[in-house]
């Protein structure tokens, strides 16, 4: 990564110089090989800044933002990326922070990144949204990508399973799918099936790519020509299987920790957003409910289709609390069905609330991820949105597809 | 010499005024000069740690941002401390200025309710009003005791 062009992302933020949070965010834009800058203003813009870009905020910080966001768009300041944040629980900085970030996206073609923090936010917590920005502003090329050539591999090692898949000339020709349990075992594991369908050797694979929470490790044990976050591997992961290649799409990714929002215009990520304040918003807790239930996690979809959500109430917005909505609701004699329904309803609602608000929905929206398998999952989201879901063949093993397809542009380096 | 605490909190003018006439300011600028020039702590720009937000719950509750609470944490002490107080209103961005509006409010508010001598100027808009801003605020500070309390 070194090698690379270092990314200069432009800082438009409100408090995290006093939120203890200002080392931390050095500390992972220089993992990604990137580095911060404040955007020059002229000091006597923030007199006017308020009504120029319409919101008279109480806070100097928050037109200094509105001002810095202003010089990116202007060409004033010349930055890759932009990183737009401000501290969790301040309404007044949330409205500048959203507004902020849909004008940037609106004037201008570079990638933007918006978060709140509070002060435990960590490098960790940021690495994949950084990681992607910098992806997009420096790999552009290879995102561009269109078609997978050669004989390539990905594995996506992701918190709940691990998949994996062989690709030849545009044809998945091999797959392997397997709960996580060790990270280096499950992908090996995973890869071995892929290489067995496929009836390939390993060494025969050309290029490999990884992703997903072990990406890292597996990445560096396979000896992996890439080495990506899931939010650019799933978004051209997913246009690549639904054949939405160009023009505007959505995606949306519900994981089995996290889940995420993207907005993607001719195969390259855009805006985007990614959930993880608790894994009620995730696929982790549709396991939790049909293990509850009785029945297989293969199973609840078809069961969440024939139930009504409307009869029960339920709120998994944290996993503990919509476990005991869930069991309450047993309790009360509720039939499975409508738990099923409501407890997928539940998941695409809180997907709505917390993602869906800073991403602007385009169609065709694609659902993927292992959840988009769970056919109440869709048409709870399809009945939300009021649009038609499109959840594209083999949609569980997008973060694999993703990587060999982007994998193959090794091959012909 | 009174400790007089200012507002708008790192305004050089009103810092200045306050040691012309014999007090001591309590400002921003000093306190951040003590940050940025401690050893062992490596938080540029402001030497500003996780830990600051956490000392600042002594002054707002856990709910408030994190970025008021760092704030906090080096205005409140400062409040603590103070024997006296000169409040400029709705001052300009160049007269000084904390950058977040629901600090400013609260540092107002936990000013106003000490029992200490304060004085509320609103921020001159002319030269008239000046001379009057800064006769009102020299009066003031030579009605404080020469001698401080602590």
């Amino acid at each position: 990564m070194s090698k690379e062009k270092q990314v200069k992302v432009a800082l438009v933020s409100c408090g995290s110089e006093y939120a203890g949070v200002q080392g931390e965010l050095d500390k992972v834009t220089a993992s990604v090989n990137a580095k911060l800058i404040f955007p020059e203003i002229d000091i006597a813009s923030l007199d006017t800044i308020g009504r120029d870009f319409g919101i008279e905020a109480a806070s100097p910080d928050l037109r200094l933002m509105m001002a810095r966001a202003q010089a990116v768009v202007e060409g004033i300041s010349d930055v890759d990326g932009v990183f737009i944040t401000s501290c969790f629980r301040c309404a007044e900085a949330a409205i500048v922070r959203n507004e902020v970030r849909r004008y940037i996206n609106k004037h201008s073609n570079i990638p933007v990144i918006s978060y709140s923090f509070t002060e435990r936010t960590t490098a960790a917590t940021l690495m994949t949204r950084m990681e992607a920005l910098t992806t997009i502003a420096r790999r552009k090329h290879l995102l561009a990508r269109e078609h997978q050539t050669g004989l390539t591999a990905g594995i996506d090692s992701g918190s709940t399973t691990t998949k994996a898949v062989i690709m030849k000339d545009d044809k998945i020709i091999g797959q392997g799918w397997v709960p996580t349990i060790k990270v280096i075992d499950s992908a090996t594991e995973a890869f071995n099936h892929a290489l067995e369908e496929a009836g390939v050797k390993a060494e025969e694979i050309q290029a490999i790519g990884t992703t997903g929470y072990g990406r890292f490790l597996i990445g560096e044990h396979f000896k992996a020509q890439l080495v990506q976050e899931e939010i650019t591997v799933n978004s051209k992961g997913a246009v690549y299987l639904a054949n939405k290649q160009k023009g505007s799409a959505t995606v949306i990714d519900i994981g089995g920790m996290d889940n995420k929002a993207i907005s993607v215009e001719d195969g390259i990520p855009g805006m985007f957003t990614m959930g993880g304040i608790c894994a009620g918003a995730s696929g982790r807790f549709l396991d939790m409910t049909a293990k509850r239930l009785g029945v297989e996690i293969t199973e609840l979809g078809s069961l969440a289709v024939k139930g009504m959500q409307e009869k029960v109430d339920m709120n998994s917005y944290c996993i503990v609390f919509g476990i005991q909505s869930l069991v309450n609701s047993l309790a009360k004699g509720s039939r499975p069905e409508d738990v099923a329904a409501a407890a997928c309803h539940s998941v695409v609602e809180q997907i709505f609330e917390q993602q869906l608000q800073e991403v602007d929905v385009k169609e065709p929206l694609i659902l993927v991820g292992g959840s988009s398998l769970i056919e109440g999952v869709p048409k709870a989201l399809s009945t939300l949105l009021k649009i038609d879901v499109l959840v594209p063949k083999n949609s569980h093993l997008i973060g694999a597809v993703g990587s060999a397809l982007l994998a193959s542009g090794f091959v012909e380096e | 010499m009174a400790k007089v605490i200012i507002y708008p909190i790192n305004s050089l003018i009103l810092s200045d005024l306050v040691e012309r006439f014999g007090h001591k300011p309590l400002a921003m600028m000093e306190k951040i000069k003590d940050k940025v020039n401690t050893v062992g702590v490596d938080s540029p720009p402001l030497n500003i740690t996780a830990e600051e937000p956490k000392k600042g719950l002594k002054y707002a509750a856990v709910e408030v941002p994190a970025g008021v609470r760092g704030r906090m944490s080096i205005v409140g002490p400062m409040i603590d401390e103070a024997e006296a107080a000169v409040i400029v209103n709705e001052a300009s961005m160049a007269f000084g200025c904390m950058g977040c509006a629901r600090t400013n409010e609260l540092t107002k508010y936990l000013i106003r309710q000490k029992e200490i001598p304060i004085l509320e100027v609103e921020y001159p808009r002319s030269e008239e009003e000046g001379k009057e801003f800064v006769y009102k605020i020299a009066e003031f500070l030579k009605s404080l005791p020469m001698e401080s309390r602590s």
